[in-house]
């Protein structure tokens, strides 16, 4: 139970997957300039993240090894992911139409997120079982939904900000990423 | 091989099938006429609209955001396509074109010296503001020649730009790429032009440019129609308000004032092809055209401004081009000359 807390820290915060992996930086400065929007897509990410790791898990598992072809991750892996994200897009279009026209090109982007495949390789890689590739997924989500929900806060008050005119935009946006990344790194060494 | 083959094709096919289940579920009705109108519009994505796109566009004038006609390089066939998918009446879209406003080609305009940076206008115009004595006129390098979607803009062999007006579309790129402004959109039913930008006191313009709008203010006097305003010692016609009469072309000192039809010509309708459909009569924007229908017209010379309208519209080409109508200015003084005399 201690290993999965671990587990489930460690995930979130200590090596968080935008602020310590770099991975899914595209939403993470894209879908980043209001809070609502950045939960909606965080929460998009926590699905799709969640839902993919435990099919790939199960694909890789009883499907891939069983038959010899681990050389076909990536492809079917990444199968899975395009129609979730597909899945999502029609669920998020249908229940919230305001939210689809915020998210906009982000949303089947996240298609090509790599902390989605990230996660699911990482999984295989480790070789979790089944709950540890659950809670794992979900901590990984969580800590992607905490860094773009984070940094939008950020951002928002930047907004209201003098900035010189050299650092208007994504420069100046680019520079706090890099320090909210270096306040991360406090979280180094809690757990593994 | 035959294994990877199933296992992958299974997933795919698992996966299209839920897919198919979920489009069924959570299908959302769309608006059919975005992509009929999307299909309509030209699909260059020029932006003359301001909106990014032209299926940003098609979503605008479906939600009632844009007017039909509001896709400039289409032109009229477009908007009336587009009017007859959303069920409206199509409002004519007159046509707009690119115009330079600016004459100073070489020999006419000083340069200040040689510029040999960065062929580009945006970077040359960061050099002293400009090559060109004149800091607000074309500097020829060709950004807006760069900027055309179209190609109907290029640098000729005189050091500025020269519109097509057969291949323009009137999408403004070039008008928004000019560091200097000098590129303008005007109607292209408007023939005549001031072909200057720079609000230099007549002195200062001498001295840089022969052909430059001094502010002599004698165009403002002669317009018929008030079209004329002076402005910081530039003069600017009101599209609005011009008649297209030409008379200011007659009158700049410098030349700068361009009119695409002169010489003006006298127009006399031949009385044995005339049909009376009064087409003419309509059009004419100084009301010289007079008759009944079906009965043969009459211009009358005095009101008439020459701008040929009338030639335009008639359907049996009973509208002839006479002799060179006198300049205004010359006209004037013989008969002052006759009194004095």
């Amino acid at each position: 139970m201690t290993e999965l807390a671990l587990l489930f820290v460690a995930s979130v915060l200590v090596n968080n997957f935008v602020l310590s992996r770099f991975l899914g930086i595209c939403p993470f400065l894209g879908v980043s300039k209001k809070t609502e929007t950045a939960l909606g897509m965080g929460f998009a990410v926590v699905f799709v993240m969640c839902v993919a790791s435990i099919v790939t898990w199960f694909i890789q598992r009883y499907l891939l090894y069983p038959l010899g072809l681990g050389y076909l991750q990536t492809i079917a892996f990444i199968l899975v992911i395009a129609s979730l994200v597909q899945l999502v897009e029609m669920v998020v279009q249908k229940v919230s139409p305001a939210l689809y026209q915020a998210l906009g090109i982000f949303l089947p982007l996240i298609t090509t997120n790599c902390a989605v495949l990230g996660v699911a390789v990482l999984n295989i890689q480790k070789d979790y079982g089944f709950v540890e590739t659950v809670v794992f997924s979900v901590g990984a989500a969580l800590g992607f939904t905490l860094a773009i929900v984070l940094f939008a806060g950020l951002r928002e008050r930047l907004d209201l900000s003098d900035v010189p005119k050299a650092f208007e935009g994504t420069a100046i946006a680019l520079v706090t990423a890099g320090l909210l990344s270096l306040a991360f790194m406090g979280f180094a060494g809690l757990a593994k | 091989m035959i294994e990877a083959a199933l296992v992958l094709g299974g997933i795919g096919f698992l996966a299209a099938l839920g897919l198919g289940a979920a489009s069924i579920k959570f299908h959302v009705e769309t608006d059919p006429r975005v992509e009929e109108v999307a299909e309509a519009l030209p699909g260059v994505n020029c932006g003359a609209c301001g909106l990014t796109g032209c299926n940003a566009l098609a979503e605008a004038i479906v939600a009632g955001g844009a007017l039909p006609n509001a896709c400039i390089p289409g032109g009229e066939d477009v908007s009336k396509n587009i009017a007859t998918i959303m069920g409206l009446d199509a409002e004519k879209a007159e046509k707009f074109i690119a115009v330079l406003h600016c004459k100073g080609v070489h020999g006419k305009a000083i340069d200040k010296g040689q510029y040999l940076g960065i062929p580009d206008c945006r970077a040359a115009a960061l050099v002293l503001s400009s090559p060109k004595g004149c800091n607000y006129g074309c500097m020829g390098l060709g950004t807006c020649e760069r900027s055309c979607p179209f190609d109907a803009i290029h640098m000729g062999d005189k050091g500025i730009a020269v519109v097509d007006a057969e291949a323009c579309t009137g999408c403004g790129s070039c008008v928004r790429a000019c560091p200097k402004s000098i590129l303008d959109l005007r109607p292209l039913s408007m023939n005549v032009h001031i072909r200057c930008n720079s609000p230099l006191s007549g002195k200062q313009i001498k001295a840089l440019c022969s052909v430059g709008c001094i502010g002599c203010g004698r165009c403002e006097k002669i317009c018929p129609v008030e079209a004329i305003s002076m402005s910081r010692g530039l003069a600017i016609i009101d599209a609005e308000k011009c008649v297209d009469c030409g008379m200011c072309a007659q009158v700049c000192p410098t030349s700068n004032i361009d009119d695409a039809l002169a010489p003006r010509r006298d127009l006399l309708i031949e009385e044995e092809k005339c049909i009376g459909c009064t087409k003419c009569a309509k059009v004419c924007p100084v009301d010289a055209i007079e008759g009944e229908k079906k009965e043969v017209h009459k211009i009358h010379q005095e009101k008439c401004i020459g701008c040929q309208r009338c030639v335009q519209v008639c359907p049996v080409d009973a509208v002839m081009l006479g002799a060179e109508r006198p300049k205004p200015g010359a006209k004037k003084k013989t008969s002052e000359a006759a009194t004095d005399g």
